[in-house]
């Protein structure tokens, strides 16, 4: 990785944290509603992954889904931060118009296939994915991204069958933040190393640190060159930790203040901008003018477009029920 | 012009529309190399391969969540679920993910599946292969839920069917598989919103759909017999429903009465009381009547089923009963 990579992934995942924590703020404000889960802490997964797959390039791309937690994925994939920003305050202009909301946030124009609220139901949407990449032809893979507490769901277990038998180029990242909303892994799941489960399924699968961003690059590059090659799906587990809560309404009753120093100390943009640092790339005083260029887009551009941008009209209530301009071919009305 | 049955109808939608589209794949338990519980892809494994004619595992929920996110990239699948009461396993994907995508991604991204499924009564198959559970998708927003009733449908609305931007849930029957019809040889679509009248009368409306219009068939057949000229209504489309062509015809006859094989709470029968309620209240004589199942999980013994499940009599009775001749 060339010194000017290193730096803006670094300034990524400084942006994403403050995205993460201005939504915070808004939601305090009463200008978010609804459930809102943050990534805090578990960046590197995404960036560092993400930073490997095919993207860039538009509906050509690889095709990234994955659950509730879905700001800085979507993020990372190429949606516009604004229109994200948008969709958490319910506008027009959002990535779903303003119909989805915080757990669901879409960019088909960048293959970002959606946030999903239910646990475990991107598994067999993702294999779906990698199985239109697949008829198709094209390559292109699906890349799957869910936390620990979805690999408890059949839709796993299905899954990971199914993508094996049938040979998908589907990568799982399985983020193991150790909890599963509020209930700890080992009081949840009989074996804590998630990467294990799929052995069961004869597929190729790997465990990695994931708060250090080129820990985590170096073990995804391998595992999408895998998939890419068409050699099947790839399930990549990283240990890491979310800083927050499961979501605004928890109190984080089921964790002590100790272990989440210990997490703490291991916060992925405090290991890589030290790195930087003791490499002689970067200071401290350019990752200030870093983060105030970011709080400076963040309010100016990003903030201000939200606020300013106009809610849905009631009269689209009913808009993408169900396709809107249907060919009377299929749909009538019946000749009697 | 031909007379094929059902599962031919559906066999032959099948295999045109893979013909004309290689985007278009069917996927299902034993729809491969076996051809098919109900035969509707026999052969088709042989003529496409095992790429585009899928033998899944059973694993309902999460294969058809499979065929959802093919659809998402342009794959046009057709889902078999080999009896409706296993698409209970997949509810979450279709209720959850495929009648909801559209609309939560603000139209940005759409799920065109297909999932047929056979949804009713056979022969002393008991409760866990009998159920019929129309009304539970046809009260989801975001789907399409249709009931062909013979071979001209079964063929033209899953050709329709595959090309539409919705998903689609087609609803058959155990015992309408063999039934035969005269079908066009040439290819022709189907529209699927509309319901039809399928015989003209005017003395009473008799609504079904699925099966149930051959109940109301043949009881209108009987009720000619004693001098009452009975329309047959086929609602074709549950959701969404036609209650304009259901107001015409009760504006007409004055008296309906409507025959579900499900069982009556919260079902279609209900559904289609109220919208007349709400549309043509003052255009009834007579009270509304439903003919429907008993309230009961269906059970083994024949004769108990027999008096679990609605029959043409049974409609018949029914009919009179609106028309006040019992």
């Amino acid at each position: 990785m060339n010194d000017a990579d290193k730096k803006r992934l670094l300034k990524e995942m400084i942006f994403f944290r403050r995205f993460e924590d201005r939504t915070f703020e808004a939601y305090m404000e009463r200008k978010i509603g609804g459930f809102l889960h943050l990534y805090s802490g578990q960046e590197a997964v995404a960036t560092g992954v993400l930073e490997k797959a095919m993207l860039g390039k538009g509906t050509d791309n690889d095709y990234v889904i994955t659950g509730y937690r879905d700001h800085v994925h979507a993020l990372k994939v190429g949606a516009p931060a604004r229109e994200v920003m948008a969709e958490l305050y319910g506008k027009e202009t959002g990535s779903s118009r303003g119909r989805g909301g915080s757990m669901h946030i879409f960019d088909p124009s960048v293959n970002f296939m959606g946030g999903y609220a239910l646990v475990g139901q991107p598994f067999p949407l993702a294999a779906g994915l990698a199985m239109g990449c697949k008829h198709k032809g094209t390559k292109q893979i699906a890349i799957c991204f869910l936390g620990d507490g979805a690999n408890n769901q059949g839709t796993f277990h299905e899954t990971m069958n199914m993508a094996k038998v049938w040979n998908l180029p589907v990568l799982f990242v399985c983020e193991n933040n150790g909890y599963a909303i509020g209930t700890h892994i080992d009081r949840s799941t009989a074996v804590r190393d998630q990467y294990k489960r799929v052995c069961a399924y004869d597929m190729q699968a790997s465990q990695h640190d994931g708060m250090d961003i080129e820990t985590v690059m170096e073990a995804a590059e391998k595992a999408i060159d895998f998939v890419r090659s068409g050699k099947g799906p790839y399930f990549i587990e990283f240990m890491t930790y979310r800083f927050r809560g499961h979501s605004m309404s928890d109190a984080k009753g089921y964790r002590t203040r100790e272990e989440e120093i210990e997490w703490e100390k291991r916060d992925p943009i405090k290991i890589f901008s030290k790195r930087l640092i003791e490499q002689g790339l970067i200071t401290e005083d350019d990752i200030k003018a870093m983060e105030k260029d970011i709080d400076d887009e963040m309010e100016n551009d990003i903030i201000k477009f939200s606020e300013e941008s106009p809610e849905p009209k009631v009269e689209d209530l009913h808009k993408y029920v169900l396709d809107d301009d249907p060919d009377p071919r299929w749909i009538g009305p019946l000749q009697q | 012009m031909a007379e094929i049955a059902y599962w031919e109808a559906i066999r032959r939608a099948h295999d045109e529309e893979m013909a004309n589209d290689r985007m278009v794949i069917a996927m299902g338990e034993d729809i491969g190399v076996a051809g098919g519980t109900y035969k509707a892809t026999l052969g088709l494994y042989d003529k496409y391969g095992e790429e585009r004619v899928i033998d899944t595992p059973i694993s309902e929920n999460s294969y058809t969540g499979i065929g959802i996110g093919a659809s998402m990239v342009g794959v046009r699948p057709i889902i078999e679920i080999m009896s409706i009461n296993f698409a209970l396993l997949a509810l979450d994907t279709l209720v959850n993910a495929a009648a909801k995508i559209r609309y939560m991604s603000g139209g940005r991204a759409q799920c065109p599946i297909v999932m047929r499924t056979p949804g009713g009564t056979a022969h002393q198959l008991a409760a866990q292969h009998s159920a019929r559970l129309a009304r539970m998708f046809m009260s989801t927003s975001g789907l399409r839920v249709v009931t062909p009733r013979g071979p001209i449908d079964a063929y033209g609305m899953l050709k329709s069917a595959v090309r539409c931007n919705d998903p689609v849930i087609i609803i058959e029957h155990e015992q309408m598989y063999n039934l035969k019809e005269e079908v066009p040889d040439e290819e022709f679509f189907r529209p699927l919103e509309g319901a039809e009248i399928v015989r003209e009368g005017s003395d009473i409306t008799l609504v079904g759909y699925n099966f149930s219009v051959h109940l109301c068939l043949e009881a209108a057949k009987r009720l000619q017999a004693d001098g009452i000229n009975a329309e047959v209504l086929d609602l074709r489309s549950l959701k969404p429903l036609d209650r304009e062509t259901i107001r015409k015809s009760v504006e007409k006859t004055h008296r309906v009465l409507i025959a579900e094989e499900d069982e009556a709470p919260v079902g279609v029968g209900a559904e289609i009381m109220a919208l007349i309620n709400e549309d043509c209240f003052f255009a009834l004589d007579a009270q509304p009547v439903r003919i429907h199942a008993a309230d009961v999980p269906v059970p083994y013994n024949a004769r108990l089923e027999k008096a679990a499940i609605p029959s043409a009599d049974d409609v018949y009775q029914g009919a009179l009963k609106v028309m006040g001749k019992i």
